[in-house]
């Protein structure tokens, strides 16, 4: 094992996958000489040169149009959007072209492209650098999405996205990039589809998504000193989606919580809530709840920002309230 | 690399090579015109937008190119897919909506595609095969072949931010693209010249440092020789070339617009005295380079052709419903469950 920060882990997966696949390359905003927004490109530019880790000028939907053009050729491309608001502005490129081109085209083409971007509240950047636009990506048949929380998570993860043969909108979250991890020193590669149990528990079953794991993580232990022994699923790929491994966890704790850091309506959580229900009506003990982001835009200020994202002290108190309700209810 | 058999100059063209020029120009003809008479016999679902009027801009432009070329096409496209060698039968099937068609039924007529001949697709969204094609240009660089490049695009799509972004980034990477501008005057409805101040498209090109030609859209020679040109000087790795081509649509916008009241008679009557076809036709036959009997040969040959291509697709079974489920992803492990 070895010590590397969430941004370093990124940049070893993309320096790994180049190293091993020439087709590799990588270009988006300032990740040449700057070495990426969050120092998730560093040193690979003067590793690789200009053609492999190509500047863009801020032109989100030509790039990613040429981020296809070049994965429709030969190539697999990664490309960079600073932060997922931004996706809108390539919004054309990703919903109509990229995601469909596969389908459009009765399978000939093939589209082995990686779209990373960024999410997350809690510094401050409001209404249009905050957002976590994850759901929208997902609602368009054609992509891939996900959703990395620690930094190992992130390397497997992305590999993973390199290799894919599809189109993969990869999320990074800004408040994690300086974190610090222990990593493998080992190749870690983690497929698509499959959920993670990080800390099993009989009460109650939590699904988090990307740093919303670790939030519930840290309130699993102090839960744990007052008893509630909770189980936290990290969720990790939107599209394709484990259901297979809630259903097995609600039926065994019969209670569910999904916490994420996008909007509440038409969100991941109320997808993942309706997808469910028919398999674990009956093994529910009360309504499967969800922390989101509260329906209004992302506010500047910090005690506004605080107000309306998911917090540890939000999980907390819900999944104290779901077990006293839960006391109410057998009483 | 293969060898091209294609004559160097205007003054050296080959017979064979002028009469592959007319074949292809009346191929899209008859093609458009039985996709007309299958749509009004309602044989045909949905809708396409006709080319008619313009083949000597595809047929120019990719007589100017290599079999593994690339181009990206437009939702008028099936001239270029005509242009660049497509199947008709497989055309012609897709857009009735058959298992046999180019993808299967689930693309119709505005997204052909035939990713083995390079043909990155027909595109219902204004201006966005312009950046496909420049990433195609990239790749081609990257992986030093000498493929280039094609984007075709309308006149509306030049007022779009990828005609300007793409270029920009072609430009600044003297990537081997060729931008072709074919300016048929309107955008649906809209004329040109009531939205748009520079007199001609290609002036546009100084503003991105890269040659900006103008060419008569209906004389197929003269597209061919300059896209030659265009596309000589990115094989060398000089960069991206604009060509615009000044052309019109007979036809309305699809085919359900008759095309007419945003239209003065008076301007549609002009252009269809310059009808591409006939201009070829008339040269060929007044240099003696065919008789009138072997045009009627030519014109026998295609008619054929496209009828062939019209009763496979007739006679080609339909899609199973099962099949709307397949071609959403490249095929992963079994364990990924993605509808």
């Amino acid at each position: 094992m070895k010590e590397i920060t969430y941004a370093q882990a990124i940049s070893e997966a993309i320096d790994e996958e180049m190293q091993r696949d020439d087709h590799v390359f990588m270009l988006g905003e300032d990740i040449g000489i700057k070495g990426g927004n969050f120092g998730q490109t560093q040193g690979l530019y003067e590793k690789y040169g200009v053609w492999r880790i190509q500047d863009t000028p801020i032109s989100e939907n030509s790039f990613v149009g040429v981020a296809l053009g070049a994965a429709l050729t030969g190539l697999r491309p990664i490309v960079e959007i600073m932060y997922s608001d931004f996706l809108v502005i390539a919004g054309d490129q990703i919903f109509n072209q990229i995601a469909k081109i596969r389908y459009m085209s009765g399978g000939q083409a093939k589209v082995p492209l990686t779209l990373c971007t960024t999410i997350g509240m809690g510094r401050s950047t409001a209404a249009q650098h905050s957002q976590s636009l994850q759901a929208i990506v997902s609602h368009i048949p054609g992509l891939k999405v996900v959703m990395p929380s620690t930094a190992v998570e992130a390397k497997g993860l992305l590999k993973t996205a390199i290799r894919d043969d599809n189109p993969v909108i990869f999320f990074e979250h800004r408040m994690e990039f300086n974190q610090k991890y222990q990593v493998p020193e080992e190749e870690v590669l983690i497929p698509f589809g499959k959920a993670n149990i990080v800390k099993e528990g009989n009460d109650i079953t939590v699904v988090g998504i990307a740093r919303q794991v670790i939030n519930t993580l840290r309130v699993s232990e102090k839960l744990a000193q007052e008893g509630i022994d909770i189980e936290v699923i990290d969720l990790r790929t939107i599209v394709p989606m484990d259901k297979n491994t809630i259903i097995n966890s609600v039926k065994k704790t019969g209670k569910l919580l999904i916490v994420d850091e996008g909007y509440e309506r038409c969100g991941v959580a109320a997808e993942i809530g309706m997808d469910l229900i028919k398999d674990v009506f009956f093994d529910l003990d009360l309504p499967i709840e969800r922390i989101s982001s509260q329906n209004v835009p992302v506010p500047f200020s910090p005690i506004l920002e605080e107000e309306v994202m998911p917090t540890e002290e939000k999980i907390y108190n819900r999944i104290k309230r779901m077990m006293e309700g839960q006391k109410e209810n057998n009483g | 690399m293969k060898k091209e058999k294609k004559p160097k100059d205007q003054n050296n063209l080959s017979k064979e090579f002028l009469a592959k020029l007319f074949k292809d120009m009346l191929k899209i003809r008859y093609f458009e015109n039985k996709v007309v008479e299958l749509y009004s016999n309602g044989t045909m679902p949905g809708l396409a937008h006709l080319y008619i009027g313009e083949e000597a801009v595809a047929v120019g432009v990719c007589s100017a190119l290599r079999e593994h070329d690339f181009v990206a096409s437009t939702h008028r496209g099936h001239g270029h897919v005509i242009a660049q060698g497509a199947d008709l039968n497989k055309m012609m099937a897709e857009i009735l909506g058959k298992k046999t068609g180019y993808c299967k039924g689930k693309g119709g007529s505005m997204h052909i595609i035939d990713m083995k001949k390079g043909l990155l697709g027909a595109n219902g969204i204004v201006a966005a095969g312009i950046p496909i094609a420049t990433g195609a240009g990239y790749s081609a660089k990257y992986q030093k072949t000498d493929q280039v490049s094609v984007a075709f695009f309308g006149d509306a799509a030049s007022n779009h931010g990828n005609f300007h972004e793409s270029i920009n980034m072609a430009a600044a990477w003297k990537l081997p693209v060729i931008y072709v501008c074919e300016n048929n005057l309107y955008g649906i409805s809209v004329d040109i010249r009531k939205v748009t101040n520079t007199e001609n498209i290609a002036d546009r090109a100084c503003a991105y440092g890269i040659p900006g030609k103008i060419v008569d859209g209906n004389d197929v020679l003269a597209v061919y020789r300059t896209a030659q040109e265009a596309v000589k000087r990115a094989r060398r790795g000089l960069g991206p070339t604009l060509i615009e081509c000044k052309t019109y649509r007979w036809k309305g916008h699809h085919l359900a617009d008759p095309g007419i009241v945003y239209r003065a008679e008076k301007e549609r009557n002009e252009w269809l005295k310059k009808c591409p076809i006939k201009c070829f036709k008339e040269k060929l036959i007044n240099e003696k380079m065919f008789s009138k009997e072997e045009i009627a040969s030519f014109e026998k040959e295609i008619k054929m052709l496209i009828e062939e291509a019209a009763d496979y697709a007739i006679n080609s079974p339909l899609p199973e419903k099962s099949e709307a489920y397949d071609d959403v992803f490249f095929p992963t492990k079994k364990e990924e469950v993605y509808l």
